[in-house]
């Protein structure tokens, strides 16, 4: 009997729901068929089967939130594995025992499979294996190895054999647990002016969501200017006493985040959602901070934001940020934001156009601070100056109502006693 | 001052990289001019290399089949005899049709068959001369040198075309010679050799190296020698030409092997010892055309020059000299010149031997591998245990693959038996997808064929060989 488990999910991931199950109780699977999906708010996991056999029990059910290393299911191994394979393995008496492998050779499962239509196994794995050579397949499905992730170094990028051999050894070198980087390859360490890789299953979904937001939204994104010296004030006051009091860093987000609580309240559509043909109006902010990660970018949400206060809300964006760095987020964490807030000026950004954090609405984007000459009461002055940027889904957003939420924002910070009258 | 017209290309040659290229940059609606001096198109390959050779190889394996084969098979066939002018004039009409063919090519993608000797000028103005002296100029968006190449001459042996021969005259000699002697067991010396030898001709293969076919896997060149050596080719592996003196119809060759001197007395002397680029009305110098080391224009993966929209292809940038390596050089000089990202790449290049057996090669030789230090399984399979080759009483040879120990990456094929030059076919097509042995073996092939060779070979890396 064996165990299968829930796989390693990437780094900010413990958890995962239970969304589909392939194989029902009983049901023969060939090695590579995918058992179950589970279901991340960053990916979908394919779980296989690693033998062939029949699915002898269920742990969990469709909708169950498991944790990693969770069982999930009991395979019966067959004992002989799938008969299809049987001519080819007589056939070859002598042979290594790698030659009468669980899955045979695809020809042969199909010019047998007239003969073995009742045991209903496909021989070749169910996984998507678009451009794949046989032998890559075959080396693949015994590894265990989803070909899928396998960069493709063929004519055409079809992946080989010897492509999925290299692909599983360095996976092996590398330290267990550890999902590929996403750093560049090095350029030239085979003296080759291109490298083709395979995009990570987790890329693959960011890339979808970015897509389908740009897509599904109507995107508009409009700009304002904020003086920050009144903000800057209150932290170089502040500072030394909110940390040595409350062991927290005061930092602008905090503001930010308040005074877009609050410009959420006077402008409500830009916290709302589309679903058909409604608008779901939300009457409380989730606010998602987005947060650079090793593994990518994340949106862990600060949940009702907008009854916290300063100090609260200090702490749980240095909590959450921090969770985000060590890969340790939850599902909860990552779920339920209604509005988002991207700092690009930690990178050093001046100005930049987010893409709305689908299916949300809108998206605030800060800038980097740099000191600036504005006219002031008719004189020119060096000021702390910030762009910020919202981008809105115009479908449900009217301009201006977006450049209003801008406006008030851009006098929330200026002016922050203003965020005490409310 | 001669009329200038306005041309997308100008390929200077009209032989297979050539004519191709032609072709390809047509398809891409690009204005195209292919100069050609000689009468017909085609150049070498058409008219005085792989065409008309593999007319006569055909035609002399089967008059070799009628006098020494046919009976096994029942077939009685007597007084069989060679009647040398009608399969001259039948390889002279298989050569036409060829080149007749390519004309119709040309008329149907609309390319211009400059007639005349082409000259590259600077600011890549191409000048024709034709045969009664009129001049043409063509100012070329991009040029496509494609001059072939010529062979190497002995000074001693100069070719008449007569007695001394090259590979024009090998293959329109008049008479069946009594005694052809051939400086060089390459794969030009060795098929012109066969055709000969097969007619009636005693053949002696004079080679310089210790073998024959030099660079080829070394278990294919020994099975190689020993057929031929069967076949009746006085092959003399290690041995010098020193010298040479024609007499009339007489030639007496002077050679050396390990210090010992003899005098070969022979009729006919085919020099094959090699063909060095041709650069016929490009004056690399004047023009600043940067040249490798044996006289080859130099070129990039894309096939382009030093020069600014210059290419240059086949026999003239060196490499193996196979029209079909040329060919493709002029498909990516024509994309890369119509704005396509394309680049050549020559691991998966066959070659091809038209003696019979036929010997063709894909990949490195085992030897090459040995010295790359890369870990390497072979597999091998005998023409003798397939039912197909059998049948066909032609079970010489046997096919060889190479492959990396570790993830049985197809590093190199070698196959000398009947067909080869159409059974190494697969296996190109397997290296162009960094295919593996298992690819290969467990892939179905067809019952009874010659095909099934390589499929065993393949399954014999492995260690898995069904029917041996």
């Amino acid at each position: 009997m064996i165990s299968i488990k829930v796989p390693p999910l990437g780094e900010s991931i413990v958890e995962a729901t239970v969304s589909r199950w392939l194989k029902k109780k009983g049901e023969a699977v060939a090695s590579g068929d995918t058992i179950v999906e589970l279901e991340t708010d960053k990916i979908t996991v394919e779980v296989p089967a690693p033998r062939a056999g029949t699915l002898a029990s269920q742990a969990v059910a469709e909708g169950d939130v498991v944790k990693v290393d969770q069982l999930l299911a009991e395979l019966e191994e067959s004992a002989a594995p799938a008969t299809v394979a049987a001519p080819a393995a007589t056939a070859a008496p002598d042979a290594e025992p790698a030659a009468a492998a669980p899955a045979p050779a695809p020809a042969a499962a199909e010019s047998s499979s007239a003969a073995s239509a009742s045991s209903a196994v496909s021989a070749v794995p169910a996984v998507s294996a678009p451009k794949s050579s046989p032998a890559a397949r075959r080396v693949a499905a015994d590894a265990n190895v989803d070909i899928a992730t396998v960069p493709g170094t063929g004519r055409g990028g079809v992946v080989s054999k010897p492509d999925v051999i290299e692909h599983t050894e360095k996976k092996a070198a590398a330290p267990a647990l550890e999902t590929p980087r996403p750093a560049a390859p090095s350029p030239s360490s085979n003296g080759e002016r291109e490298t083709r890789e395979k995009m990570s299953t987790r890329r693959k979904r960011i890339a979808e969501n970015l897509l389908q937001s740009q897509h599904s939204t109507a995107h508009l994104t409009t700009f304002n200017e904020v003086d920050m010296t009144a903000v800057n004030a209150i932290r170089e006051r502040m500072k030394e006493k909110v940390e040595k009091e409350h062991g927290v860093k005061l930092t602008v987000m905090p503001f930010f985040v308040k005074a877009a609580c609050m410009a959420l309240e006077s402008y409500p559509v830009i916290n709302a959602q589309v679903d058909g043909d409604s608008i779901i109006y939300k009457h409380y902010v989730n606010m998602g901070i987005a947060v650079a990660s090793d593994a990518g970018l994340v949106v862990p949400n600060i949940k009702d934001a907008h009854a916290k206060g300063m100090l609260d809300l200090s702490r749980e964006i240095a909590t959450v940020a921090k969770r985000a760095r060590d890969g340790k987020l939850n599902m909860d964490d990552l779920t339920g934001g209604t509005f988002t807030i991207t700092n690009g000026g930690v990178f050093g950004s001046l100005v930049s156009t987010p893409i709305i954090n689908y299916p949300q609405v809108g998206i605030l984007g800060l800038h980097k601070t740099q000191d600036r000459p504005v006219a002031i009461d008719g004189r020119i002055e060096i000021r702390p100056m910030m762009y910020i940027a919202l981008s809105y889904d115009h479908r449900i957003v009217e301009g201006q109502q977006a450049v209003l939420f801008l406006v008030r924002i851009k006098e929330l910070i200026e002016d922050p006693a203003a965020m005490l009258i409310s | 001052m001669a009329d200038m017209k306005n041309a997308d290309v100008v390929i200077i040659g009209g032989g297979p990289g050539g004519y191709v290229a032609a072709i390809r940059a047509a398809q891409f609606g690009l204005t195209t001019v292919c100069v050609e001096m000689d009468k017909t198109l085609g150049g070498t390959c058409v008219n005085v290399g792989c065409i008309p050779s593999k007319a006569l190889l055909t035609s002399s394996e089967h008059y070799e089949f009628a006098r020494l084969h046919a009976a096994e098979h029942g077939v009685k066939v007597d007084g069989v005899s060679v009647d040398l002018p009608r399969m001259m004039n039948r390889k002279d009409s298989v050569v036409g049709q060829n080149t007749k063919g390519i004309e119709f090519l040309f008329r149907k993608n609309r390319i211009e068959w400059a007639k005349g000797r082409g000259t590259l000028k600077s600011g890549n103005v191409v000048e024709v001369t034709a045969d009664d002296g009129t001049t043409m100029s063509y100012q070329a968006k991009n040029v496509i040198i494609a001059t072939g190449s010529v062979p190497i001459e002995l000074p001693f042996l100069q070719f008449d075309e007569k007695r001394v021969l090259s590979n024009i005259g090998a293959l329109t000699i008049p008479e069946i010679p009594k005694h052809l002697i051939v400086i060089g067991g390459g794969v030009i010396g060795l098929e012109l050799g066969s055709v000969w030898r097969r007619l009636g001709a005693k053949v002696t293969v004079v080679e310089l190296f210790p073998t024959i076919l030099p660079g080829n896997d070394t278990e294919i060149i020994k099975e190689a020698d020993r057929i031929f050596r069967k076949q009746g080719l006085d092959i003399r592996v290690g041995t010098k030409v020193v010298g040479a003196k024609v007499d009339g119809e007489r030639i007496a060759v002077d050679v050396e092997k390990d210090g010992a001197k003899e005098t070969l007395d022979a009729d006919y002397v085919l020099v094959s010892v090699g063909r060095k680029p041709s650069l016929t009305g490009i004056d690399a110098a004047a023009l600043g055309l940067t040249l490798g080391k044996r006289g080859e224009i130099a070129v990039d993966a894309q096939m382009r020059t030093n020069l600014p929209n210059v290419f240059a292809i086949g026999d003239a940038v060196g490499g193996k000299l196979l029209a079909h390596k040329a060919e493709e050089e002029g498909v990516i000089a024509a994309e890369v010149i119509a704005g396509h990202h394309a680049q050549m790449d020559y691991k998966s290049m066959p070659s091809v031997v038209y003696t019979w057996p036929e010997i063709a090669t894909v990949g490195l030789a085992e030897h090459e591998v040995k010295e790359s230090g890369r870990d390497y399984k072979t597999g091998k399979f005998p023409f003798s245990a397939n039912g197909r080759a059998r049948t066909m009483a032609e079970t010489n040879g046997f096919v060889k693959f190479i492959a990396d120990a570790k993830t049985d990456e197809l590093l190199g094929c070698h196959i000398i038996g009947a067909n080869a030059s159409d059974l190494i076919q697969e296996v190109v097509l397997a290296f162009e997808y960094r295919g593996s042995s298992e690819d290969i073996g467990i892939t179905v092939h067809s019952h009874p064929t010659l095909s099934e060779t390589v499929k065993e070979a393949a399954l014999g890396v492995l260690g898995r060989s069904l029917h041996i």
